[in-house]
């Protein structure tokens, strides 16, 4: 057993985090204030290479590994959970789906563009009825000659007005239950495909989260994802890869906080000395360290089951159940610390408290991760 | 094609160096090391170059192995090739010395362009990028802050104090470049892993490098340094926009303040 980063995986963590001083923290605030996605930001994004790290070459992707792109999401959420997100639903929600489950022509005309940086994906799964009961899907698809005509609408999804390609799931035989769930690619412009409400959210405001309304959508029957009926299991898979994306976010958060509050200690006075002097705080500081070091070991753990094991839904679950709620603790001890200042949006880890709290429900809440872990432990 | 080499050092980040109190030296120990930010111009020029024109760009670099940093974030940029001179033989090298060691490399490769920084911000000489263009027996421009290829030669503008110099040079030709020249793009994630995974650092030792024993090392450094000290470090400067009678007055005030007049 070896704890200690190759080269090229530090020379990478370089270069995020570099990237994300540079070009990320800078509009971190701002991103939130305004609520507006950072295209400018995407845009460099897509052009270094950074969305499509673990997609290999052949498919237009950066053939790194999944330690790399999951220290990226780390780095960026550690100066912006929204562009953290991005990058996140973006990979594991649509390259890693058609880079698993898609034909090679599929690939050839989607994951290409996506993996490359020429285009943006979503995922879109949930649903008002459906959210973590993911089989309550009532978005219809039925097939009309050589065309799929899809039906209903679709919630919170990420990446939402701004993505180019999206994976949506719909029921092709309601008889069936999670059986008769298909995975679907569908391109923005689609006749029939519109976008609904803007959600208005806590945190990751920058994030372009919309519903999406399909009224008779055609989409070309080969834009089936895998078979009919495997949908629910795509889903699945995919929301494993995923979770380790958002856990890489959420340990990105907890580590920003701690950063920017061990120098805000350092500085801050009261009584005549700084903060950083009382044992509350040398304490507290050394809980939240030792806490996100452990999720982090949780997250790299995950990233290296997803590229060398068949299954690894229970290494996903735990980094991501860990990450998420110790980014929850980390964030609001945080404000804590810098007392009245940390409840001003002077302070980022205002904006980090709140950035942090989605990483507990989306993408499987915390109490769904309990149930798969629980589930293997009892099985 | 273009040939193009491109010189580039390892220093400390000296963004990141502090002086220890007691004995003014610099605290060298956990400070990272970063490839010279005029070097990385270089490198980006010659980058630029290459996607427009199309070039094989080779870099150059002489220190100890740990020097194999940069080569392979210059690869991860997008340099194609790279090299590291490397033995204890060519330790202690004064200027002279280094430019005459990096020189005889760099006369075993093709180059239409050779890129140096301007100067190390370790060592703030300056002198390595033209004495090699000496020992080459090319034309040197150097503190480059813009650079055109045009047909067989180079169109470059040389930044001064308070001017400007274009003029016009034929390749082959030493350029050494200042960090306004541009913007350096950052390295690919693929880039990484291919540098470290698909391609070389080619090593060359002391019998690698066709340069005379006289010239190479401590024992051919005909200099030494007396003393070191850090950079005095300047006040930011401040831009006043009144009318010029208004300016002169401030100006004045501003003098008599520090006692100047």
């Amino acid at each position: 057993m070896d704890f200690k980063l190759s080269s090229e995986h530090l020379m990478a963590r370089t270069l995020f985090s570099e990237f994300a001083e540079n070009e990320v923290k800078p509009y971190a605030a701002e991103v939130d204030e305004t609520e507006e996605f950072p295209k400018g930001t995407v845009e460099k994004l897509q052009r270094y290479g950074f969305m499509g790290i673990p997609i290999p070459r052949e498919f237009g992707g950066q053939g790194c590994d999944s330690l790399t792109y999951v220290m990226c999401v780390e780095e960026l959420s550690k100066r912006c959970a929204t562009t953290g997100v991005i990058v996140s639903a973006h990979t594991s929600l649509c390259c890693d789906p058609i880079y698993k489950f898609g034909t090679p022509a599929q690939k050839e005309e989607y994951l290409k563009p996506l993996a490359s940086g020429d285009k943006l994906g979503a995922f879109a799964l949930t649903e008002p009825g459906a959210g973590t009961d993911a089989a309550g899907v009532q978005t219809k698809a039925v097939l009309e000659g050589e065309q799929y005509v899809l039906n209903g609408s679709k919630i919170f999804i990420t990446n939402g007005k701004e993505a180019d390609i999206y994976i949506v799931f719909a029921m092709t035989d309601p008889s069936k239950g999670t059986k008769g769930i298909s995975a679907f690619i569908v391109e923005k412009g689609a006749p029939g495909f519109t976008f609904g409400t803007k959600e208005k959210k806590m945190g990751i405001r920058g994030s372009s989260t919309y519903e999406l309304i399909f009224r008779d959508c055609r989409i070309p029957r080969e834009n089936l994802l895998g078979q009919e009926g495997k949908g629910f299991s795509i889903a699945m898979a995919t929301l494993d890869g995923g979770r380790i994306g958002i856990a890489a976010q959420a340990l990105g958060i907890a580590e920003g906080a701690l950063e920017t509050t061990v120098a805000y200690v350092k500085q801050r006075k009261q009584f005549g000395r700084t903060i950083a002097q009382f044992q509350n705080t040398q304490f507290t500081l050394a809980d939240l360290a030792a806490k996100t070091e452990a999720a982090k070991m949780l997250v790299y753990k995950a990233a290296y089951a997803k590229d060398t094991q068949k299954r690894f839904s229970v290494e996903a679950a735990m980094a991501k159940l860990f990450a998420a709620e110790t980014a929850m603790e980390v964030t609001t001890k945080c404000v804590q610390l810098h007392g009245g200042y940390g409840y001003t949006r002077e302070y980022a880890v205002e904006r980090m408290m709140r950035d942090a709290k989605i990483t507990e429900i989306y993408e499987g809440t915390s109490e769904v991760q309990r149930m798969v872990i629980s589930g293997s432990l009892l099985s | 094609m273009l040939n193009i080499v491109v010189c580039i050092k390892q220093v400390p980040d000296t963004n990141e160096v502090r002086l220890d109190p007691k004995t003014g030296t610099l605290i060298r120990e956990g400070v990272p090391s970063i490839m010279n930010p005029d070097d990385k111009a270089g490198l980006e020029a010659a980058l630029r170059i290459k996607d427009e024109l199309g070039a094989c760009v080779r870099v150059v670099s002489m220190g100890p192995a740990q020097a194999d940093a940069v080569l392979r974030e210059a690869l991860a940029m997008g340099a194609d090739e790279a090299y590291l001179i490397s033995d204890r033989a060519f330790g202690g090298a004064d200027t002279w010395a280094t430019s005459s060691t990096i020189a005889a490399a760099v006369s075993k490769l093709p180059y239409d362009i050779v890129f140096t920084g301007r100067q190390a911000i370790d060592g703030d000489t300056a002198q390595v990028g033209p004495q090699m263009a000496e020992h080459l027996g090319i034309p040197n421009v150097s503190y480059a802050e813009e650079i055109r290829v045009v047909g067989d030669s180079l169109i470059v503008k040389r930044q001064f104090e308070n001017s400007y110099q274009v003029v016009r040079v034929k390749m082959p030709c030493l350029v050494t470049a200042l960090t306004e020249l541009n913007r350096p793009r950052y390295m690919t994630p693929g880039g990484i892993f291919s540098a470290y995974r698909e391609k070389q650092v080619t090593v060359w030792a002391r019998a690698d490098v066709p340069v005379d024993d006289s010239n190479i090392g401590l024992k051919g450094s005909p200099t030494r340094v007396k003393e070191s000290f850090p950079k005095a470090l300047k006040g930011k400067g401040e831009v006043v926009t009144l009318d010029a009678e208004a300016e002169a007055d401030y100006l004045v005030s501003k003098l008599r303040e520090k006692f100047v007049i």
